[in-house]
């Protein structure tokens, strides 16, 4: 036979997972011009883009127009998108083994991290992922049910998930109807009667993991006041030490703005949102009813590790902040796929540079690989999947040139649509989703808004007529 | 970002050699896995020293029977380590202020893993990289 790569035997690729990891991978292995690709793009809900539609918050709209450059990608002839189909549900490993010479996985991280302490899970104490998921309308959390009679909400964490947490629910109804979030959330936040939002962080204003733009947005709630306590605001003499010493700018920027919020006044606006610095959560306290009513929270003081990393410490000052309802937003955390070998330490494929690695062995195994959130943690922006997508591209071209890719029996475009029809007969198309997209901005036009979401897979699946 | 980040695309396997072993088996491995510095590890798994290059090439010039000697007798003992929950930041500081190029990373007493100076300047880069590519993508699509 031909060599792989060539017009009569193709190089076959399938990318599990639709998000921006999955999308770059596909566009980096587009741009080879020496070798004939084909891929197939799956994803265990029938429409792409991972987090940009999942995660990604409604009055962020702007941002999500990168969808258009994905969608660029996934309309090459030599792409197609098996959307509704899980791996590990529908198709394993082996099936796909016997299929493609690579598998790429970017599932991304589907779960969160754990916050160990006492009361954590009582009623009304939530992780943001759901949260987030909900109100985005994510088929799997569209159920959940948040408890907004509450004034008084604590959001743990002082990252960019926990700010758009809290900025959506200091939003006003008239500004959420501006954006796509999903129709129920915005029934369910124009009954809100929360009041209060704290945010917390552990350590210190120099060291909280939001970006400048982000943070600066809460300053411009329409109906929320924003305040930090002055003594909160206020770098201790580490941070300013370590500040001066690294000089570096974003965080300046980030400290200003945080402490020009500790000078501002209430300007008689509904809500009020609170940003808290050097405090960590050690209990939740529950009423009768096994439902949050109150956090314990300790001051911390900072203090620098060897490699000059400035770490909080409990000090014996304690406080309770009255809540009744909270969500922990301190990161997110992959899940091990069926049969794919899994770093628990670090919730990641076990992977070196992209290629993923036997257990045993630590060596490759031939013809898998991971890009994005599931190859090297929940951090970073849409973009940065980009270079991480690049490297494992690269690794993965340097295998077909040294004949280290799987040598699969049936390598047919044809059979594997075979299989997928028998094992998901509902799989959703590139063009199927095209559709639900049009059908979703329609939608949204007749109310006003830049689109409104099919929300439940069985709702997609009828609007396709496929049911 | 933090330094469990770079650790999460290195496997888990550390590079490591025992004090007792000669600087011929370090200088092996080092070009084996073209790398830079080893951990030096006692029969308990615990982290002992750290042998770099530059430890190995100040040695050479002092003496003719560099290679038969033990990994004790050339290893810094002195090891800075770091913790998974170093920011990234903080740490190319301290490395690049204090002048070292590798940082063994432990957990509680556990050696974890091992990073270097590129490794860090690398994560960087990309961290810069994302920023700016998410822009670009951004363009393109207003471009569409
Ligand atoms: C709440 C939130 C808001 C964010 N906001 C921004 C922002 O404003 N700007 C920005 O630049 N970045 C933002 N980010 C970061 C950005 O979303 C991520 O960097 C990016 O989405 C990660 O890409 P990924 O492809 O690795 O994972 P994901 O985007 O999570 O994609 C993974 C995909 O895999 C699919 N999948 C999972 N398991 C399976 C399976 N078994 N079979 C088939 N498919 C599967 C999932 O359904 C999903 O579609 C945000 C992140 C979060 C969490
Ligand atoms: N608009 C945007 O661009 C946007 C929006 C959303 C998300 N994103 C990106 O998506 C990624 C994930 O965001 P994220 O907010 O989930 O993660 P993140 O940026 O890692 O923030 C996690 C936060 O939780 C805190 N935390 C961790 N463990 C804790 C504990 N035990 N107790 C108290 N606090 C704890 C961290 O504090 P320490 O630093 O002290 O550990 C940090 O403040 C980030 O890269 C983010 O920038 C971007």
């Amino acid at each position: 036979m031909s060599h792989i790569g060539s017009e009569s035997n193709p190089l076959r690729v399938a990318i599990v997972g639709a998000g921006p990891a999955g999308f770059y991978t596909a566009e980096h292995l587009f741009k080879n011009r020496d070798l004939v690709i084909e891929i197939d793009m799956y994803d265990r809900l029938p429409t792409p883009f991972g987090l940009v539609r999942a995660g990604v918050a409604p009055d962020h709209q702007k941002i999500k127009s990168v969808t258009r450059v994905f969608t660029k990608t996934a309309e090459n002839p030599r792409f197609r998108f098996f959307g509704n189909v899980e791996f590990g549900k529908h198709l394993k490993l082996a099936d796909m083994q016997a299929h493609y010479h690579a598998i790429v996985f970017t599932t991304g991280a589907q779960t969160d991290r754990r916050l160990n302490i006492p009361g954590i899970d009582l009623k009304n104490s939530h992780a943001a992922t759901e949260f987030v998921a909900w109100y985005n309308g994510h088929p799997d959390y569209r159920h959940l049910e948040f408890d907004l009679t509450q004034e008084r909400v604590a959001v743990i964490g002082v990252g960019n998930v926990a700010v758009d947490v809290a900025r959506i629910l200091c939003r006003t109804p008239e500004e959420l109807a501006q954006t796509d979030i999903a129709d129920y959330a915005l029934e369910a936040l124009r009954h809100s009667r929360v009041k209060e939002v704290y945010m917390l962080g552990r350590r210190g204003p120099a060291q909280a993991a939001f970006t400048p733009p982000e943070v600066k947005e809460l300053g411009e709630l329409a109906d929320a006041d924003v305040y930090v306590p002055p003594e909160e605001a206020k770098l201790d003499p580490l941070s300013e030490a370590s500040l001066a010493d690294s000089a570096d700018r974003g965080t300046m920027r980030k400290v200003e703005i945080v402490q020009s919020f500790a000078g501002r006044q209430p300007t008689g606006k509904s809500r009020r949102l609170v940003l808290r610095f050097l405090v960590s959560p050690v209990a939740l306290i529950g009423d009768e009813n096994g439902r949050v009513r109150a956090m314990r929270l300790v001051k911390n003081e900072l203090y620098a590790t060897e490699a000059g990393t400035l770490r909080p410490r409990p000090t014996d000052q304690y406080e309770t902040l009255d809540v009744g309802l909270v969500f922990r937003s301190i990161g997110y955390r992959g899940v091990p796929l069926p049969d794919v070998p899994f770093n628990d330490q670090w919730g990641v494929i076990l992977n070196e540079k992209g290629r993923v690695l036997d257990p045993e062995t630590q060596q490759p195994i031939p013809g898998l690989y991971t890009a994005g959130w599931i190859k090297r943690g929940p951090s970073g922006v849409i973009g940065t999947n980009k270079p991480d997508a690049l490297e494992t591209v690269e690794c993965l071209l340097a295998d077909v040139k040294n004949g280290r890719l799987l040598t699969p029996a049936n390598p047919d475009a044809g059979a594997i649509l075979q299989l997928v029809q028998t094992r998901q007969p509902y799989y959703c198309t590139f063009a199927d989703w095209q559709r639900l997209d049009e059908m979703e901005i329609r939608r949204g036009q007749e109310i006003g808004r830049p689109r409104l979401k099919f929300t439940s897979v069985e709702e997609m699946l009828k609007a396709l007529g496929k049911m | 970002m933090k330094v469990s980040s770079i650790l999460a695309t290195k496997g888990t396997d550390i590079i490591s050699i025992r004090p007792e072993q000669q600087i011929r088996e370090a200088i092996q491995l080092l070009t084996r896995h073209n790398i830079g510095a080893l951990v030096v590890v006692d029969e308990n798994g615990r982290l002992a020293g750290i042998i770099s290059e530059r430890d190995i090439i100040r040695k050479a010039a002092e003496t003719e029977a560099l290679f038969s000697l033990p990994i004790s007798a050339v290893m810094t003992r002195h090891v800075i380590t770091g913790m998974p929950q170093d920011d990234l930041m903080s740490v190319a500081n301290t490395m690049t202020e204090r002048r070292f190029r590798h940082l063994p990373i432990t957990d509680g007493e556990r050696l974890v893993g091992m990073i270097s100076i590129g490794d860090v300047l690398k994560a960087q880069r990309d961290k810069f990289r994302g920023e700016i590519d998410t822009l670009e993508t951004q363009l393109m699509a207003d471009d569409e």
